[in-house]
């Protein structure tokens, strides 16, 4: 027991002695209390200290994306069995809550508010968030923030800054790292482009579908064509609600930002024209459009949606024939992504700086998962360079490279308009207009009822 | 003097054949429902991480329930979902029954239809309302059979719907339970004496007379049982409108049922408003259950 | 004998063919899911998307492959949920048997509040307490254990009232006299006299007590959070929801198909018993 305690000594003092050696050229937004904790908990590697903290790494997850990513790719990873593995002589546990009617954050919430009784290999080392619900868990001291890890802003310099823009808190210090970006693109069917308008070439159609105003033109020429312009009005929601200008909750108060309300109308116009439905997305209505029968004319996604959800690899989907096209569409937007936080109290924090460095900073490790499994990775020059290279194209795409596309959209994406309260208020949002688009309620009395509901989720809200 | 000795040591037995029951229902729900009923008089929820309250607020969480009127409309839904799936549910089952029990009919292959009229109540709530969502969304096969017969031209849109929405509701409720109920209400059929079935073929009666003046009136114990257990199913009518709506109750809320209400305030961690819900619920039942025994439990009681 | 019959309303055979047509409408309509269940689950998620049919076809086995090679502990998920439902029907109608008994047999002061106070709490809703319910388990630090699922089965005020019912009808006391005289302590009256002849009445219960223990999703998903302690209507719902990047609805189909089986099997298997046991009450009278 001693000889332990002597041994994490020698190393927390051998690792503040390196990283005072290594230069302070950086964090300018800690404070100095803050890095001071930091330092004690740096170190160069997962490797040289592994067995002085630590014996358990306890990861946090709704899915087996990450745990896939790692297997993959980190370099001294072991598979034990389907929920354990090794890193050297740490186990790694990992623990899987299905997202579903908020499970994983009950779960996630009850483990971090025991965190600090917790014994030490109980206790969180890392756990995943959603864009959605991520500030309710950045803004709180339960998360560590990245630079007392040890990951600099240098090193942070080639991610997108949207991604950070999510994990973000409302002092400005950055709490997680992501390994992919989420951008996304609209999707058309070739098909329906070259009858109805009569080219399906990237360019041109983007002509058709440059701006919300176009984008309802068309609707009325797909109608006429036989086609609905996209599967449901909530398809098209994301692109308005990552484009807002306000948040969700304004001191305590629930606040619907305008282009939300642009959504409202301008979909309100389409359902009654008939030229789009209501279904809820990834409901077996909403996914008809994936094969020719279903008369869609186009989807809004990120890469993920068309190479793993839209039945690419089903004869007779448009996927597999190669028939859908990319274009950027009306406005940027993202959907999807999965951020890494390390909880405040870990006990393992040189592995975790370790994960969180080769799986979001490496380049090499970032191209490799581009190349081996399709995700778009959330890295600039990896992501530029692919979309330069020609030899890089889709198949579900008809030989497109829509890497440029993706990277467009994402330039300039600002989410500064995060809210803790993001999932719920989407949720309920788009639940309660359904009525008012299909006729069983009154604009007022539908946002009456999206209120109500958000109250019921969020207790403290006022409206 | 011997035998009155006797008689008090064995119905010391009566107490001691109680007590696992006592043990178990004080343990788990008594105190419970004393824990649900104190954290209604406070101001308790979770926000985000950070736990507000307990402040005790005395009957404000009851006054906000009440003030929205909102609990009304739930359980109106509820009664209304429960009625229609009850009629059909015991006429249905009351014909069964007696269909079953009738030895003059003489049915061939009752055994299988008897197994079969029981399997959906196998089927997981979750799992079938799931089925049904498949099945009656807008462009999936019940529509697309209709449309293919002539019967409609464009899709309908049974969850958009409130009237076919409760229907649907009540139709999956109905057909989950009523073999459940031609169960006991055969069982309470072939109970009855089959001299007063023999007695009354040699007076002349007609079955229809058999089943209403013989069957029916010797039915009721069972009747009521059927009746206060489908009640108290009824009250908490939850995962089937659950998951067809998606927790939503739509469309407007007319098929949110008071225990879907109850769940959103238990999952959002408000366990002050869940607590003030649960009261209000535990008051409906008691309420309920009173109507019920005053109205049909009387002589059966006395019997 | 068929002549008169005749004459005293609907003929015996036109009332026979309208309960066959009836009763094939219905058990149509009862078995139709259950065949839309078994298509769905031989079918691929990209069969699935594209409609429906009423043929089968040949994914049944690359389905379920899938299933039981993904990370769901569904073999677990079934022992827990067997555990669960044996022990919940196997204490609950013993129990109910001997509560409804106390209140049949005996006379004692306490009999007259007792009995209209189990059917007072027989109104509450489970989901009425499960607030305090939740809060007491994680007090007794029975959190992630299956025995809050088992226990609280011992006290079921609906299947208490039902044997109570059933013992009024036939259970007479003179038996339990009898037996009193022949030197039978009432514990063992209890489990060697009264229990035999309760059997089609336990027989029902214990299969409804199975059925919901085996179908309940409100309690577990309450209590349960390991993934190794979960019940099947659990998993169910965290399959559905698992990811969208394996949206796999065949999958799902094959899981439900999994879970509902073993039921049918253990009612198949039951419910002879339950139809000689009914049967055999009527004799009784």
């Amino acid at each position: 027991m001693k000889k332990k305690l002597v041994s994490v000594l020698l190393c927390l003092s051998m690792a503040s002695a390196m990283l005072a050696g290594c230069g302070s050229g950086n964090g300018t937004t800690n404070t100095d209390a803050q890095k001071e904790e930091g330092n004690g908990e740096t170190s160069d590697g997962g490797e040289a200290s592994d067995s002085e903290e630590g014996k358990v790494l306890n990861i946090y997850c709704w899915n087996e994306e990450f745990k896939s990513r790692i297997t993959d790719h980190y370099p001294s990873y072991e598979v034990v069995d389907a929920t354990t593995g090794k890193i050297g002589d740490v186990t790694v546990k990992w623990n899987i809550t299905p997202n579903d009617d908020n499970a994983y954050q009950n779960n996630l919430d009850a483990t971090l508010l025991k965190q600090a009784d917790a014994a030490a290999d109980d206790k969180i080392d890392i756990f995943l968030v959603e864009a959605d619900y991520a500030l309710k868990y950045v803004d709180t001291d339960y998360t560590m923030p990245v630079e007392d890890l040890g990951i600099t802003e240098a090193d942070l310099a080639n991610q997108y800054p949207y991604t950070k823009d999510i994990v973000t808190d409302s002092n400005g210090v950055l709490k997680g790292v992501s390994w992919q970006g989420c951008p996304g693109a609209l999707f058309y069917n070739r098909e329906a482009a070259k009858e109805v308008l009569g080219t399906d070439d990237p360019a041109a159609v983007q002509e058709y579908v440059k701006d919300w105003d176009t984008f309802r033109e068309t609707a009325k020429t797909m109608k006429e064509g036989g086609y609905s312009i996209m599967s449901s009005v909530n398809d098209s929601y994301r692109v308005y609600s990552n484009n807002v200008s306000s948040k969700w909750v304004e001191d305590g108060k629930i606040n619907i930002d305008d282009n939300i309300m642009k959504w409202v109308d301008d979909s309100k116009e389409l359902v009654d024209a008939g030229e789009t439905g209501t279904h809820e997305l990834w409901s077996d209505d909403w996914s008809k459009g994936f094969y020719p029968e279903g008369k869609v004319f186009c989807y809004f996604g990120p890469a993920w949606l068309i190479n793993f959800s839209m039945a690419a690899d089903t004869e007779g989907s448009i996927g597999y024939e190669g028939g859908w096209g990319a274009t950027e569409g009306p406005q940027g937007f993202f959907w999807g992504g999965t951020w890494i936080c390390a909880a405040t109290g870990t006990d393992n924090p040189s592995i975790v700086k370790d994960i969180m460095y080769q799986m979001t900073c490496k380049e090499d490790i970032m191209t490799e998962i581009v190349k081996d499994d399709d995700d778009f990775v959330n890295n600039k020059p990896a992501m530029d360079n692919m979309a330069a290279d020609t030899s890089y194209s889709s198949k579900i795409l008809g030989g497109q490279n829509p890497l440029s596309i993706y990277c467009a959209g994402v330039e300039d994406l600002d989410l500064g308009n995060l809210s803790a309260y993001d999932q719920g208020c989407n949720e309920e949002f788009q639940n309660a207009m359904k009525n008012y688009f299909e006729g069983n309620a009154t604009k007022e009395e539908a946002l009456d009822q999206f209120y109500k509901a958000v109250v019921e989720k969020y207790p403290e809200l006022t409206y | 003097m011997k035998k009155n000795a006797k008689a008090v040591r064995y119905n010391k037995w009566g107490y001691i054949f109680l007590i696992p029951f006592i043990v178990v229902f004080v343990v788990f729900q008594l105190i419970p429902l004393v824990t649900t009923i104190y954290n209604s008089f406070f101001e308790n929820y979770m926000s985000g991480l950070t736990q507000v309250g307990p402040n005790f607020v005395g009957m404000e969480n009851y006054k906000k329930l009440f003030t929205g009127g909102d609990v009304w409309i739930y359980a109106k839904n509820t009664m209304v979902m429960w009625i229609l799936c009850f009629i059909p549910q015991i006429l249905l089952s009351l014909l069964l029954g007696a269909w079953f029990s009738d030895v003059q009919l003489k049915l061939k292959g009752s055994r299988f239809f008897k197994t079969v009229i029981y399997l959906p109540n196998l089927i997981m709530a979750s799992a079938f309302a799931m089925l049904f969502f498949t099945l009656f969304s807008d462009g999936g096969p019940i529509n697309s059979m209709l449309m293919q017969i002539g019967f409609i031209d464009t899709p309908y849109k049974f969850l958009s719907n409130t009237g076919s929405a409760r229907g649907l509701i009540a139709f999956m409720n109905c057909l989950m339970w009523f073999g459940n109920t031609t169960i006991l209400l055969m069982a309470g059929m072939m109970g009855i004496d089959t001299s007063l079935f023999e007695a009354a073929e040699v007076d002349g009666a007609t079955s229809t007379q058999v089943f209403f003046k013989i069957t029916l009136p010797l039915l009721r114990p069972i009747l009521v049982y059927v009746m206060i257990t489908s009640l108290l199913g009824g009250l908490q009518l939850f995962d089937v409108p659950q998951i067809l709506t998606n927790g939503t109750g739509d469309p407007m809320r007319t098929t949110m049922t008071l225990i879907m209400f109850l769940n959103k305030h238990l999952y959002s961690k408000n366990y002050g408003m869940a607590g003030a819900l649960s009261v209000i619920l535990f008051i409906i039942s008691a309420i309920l259950s009173f109507i019920v025994f005053k109205v049909t439990g009387n002589d059966k009681r006395k019997g | 004998m068929e002549n008169q019959k005749k004459q005293k309303g609907m003929s015996i055979h036109a009332r026979r063919s309208v309960a066959y047509i009836v009763l094939v409408m219905i058990s149509f309509f009862c078995l139709f899911w259950f065949y839309v269940l078994f298509i769905n689950a031989t079918r691929s998620n990209g069969e699935l998307q594209k409609g429906f049919t009423l043929i089968p076809s040949t994914n049944l086995l690359t389905n379920w492959k899938n299933l039981v090679s993904g990370t769901l502990p569904i073999w677990s998920g079934m022992l827990n949920s067997l555990i669960v439902s044996a022990c919940s029907a196997v204490l609950c109608v013993y129990f109910s048997t001997m509560t409804a008994y106390a209140i049949h047999a005996y006379e004692f002061k306490l009999k007259k509040f007792i009995y209209p106070f189990i059917l007072m709490i027989m109104m509450i809703p489970t989901q009425v307490t499960a607030l305090g319910f939740v809060k007491l388990v994680s007090n007794m630090g029975l959190e992630d254990s299956l025995i809050p699922l088992i226990v609280p089965s011992v006290a079921s005020p609906v299947v208490f009232f039902y044997i109570k019912q059933y013992m009024e009808s036939s259970l007479p006391l003179s038996l339990i006299e009898a037996a009193r005289i022949d030197g039978s302590g009432e514990f063992k009256t209890f489990n060697a006299i009264v229990l035999p002849l309760m059997k089609p009445a336990i027989a029902v219960q214990a299969i409804f007590t199975f059925v919901s223990s085996w179908n309940n999703y409100f309690t577990p998903a309450l209590i349960l959070h390991n993934d190794k302690k979960k019940t099947l209507p659990i998993l169910i719902a965290q399959l559905r929801s698992a990811d969208w990047l394996k949206f796999d609805m065949g999958q799902v189909y094959v899981m439900i198909a999994f879970s509902i089986f073993p039921v049918i099997i253990v009612y198949l298997i039951l419910s002879k018993h339950i139809v000689q046991g009914v049967a055999l009450g009527s004799v009784k009278g």
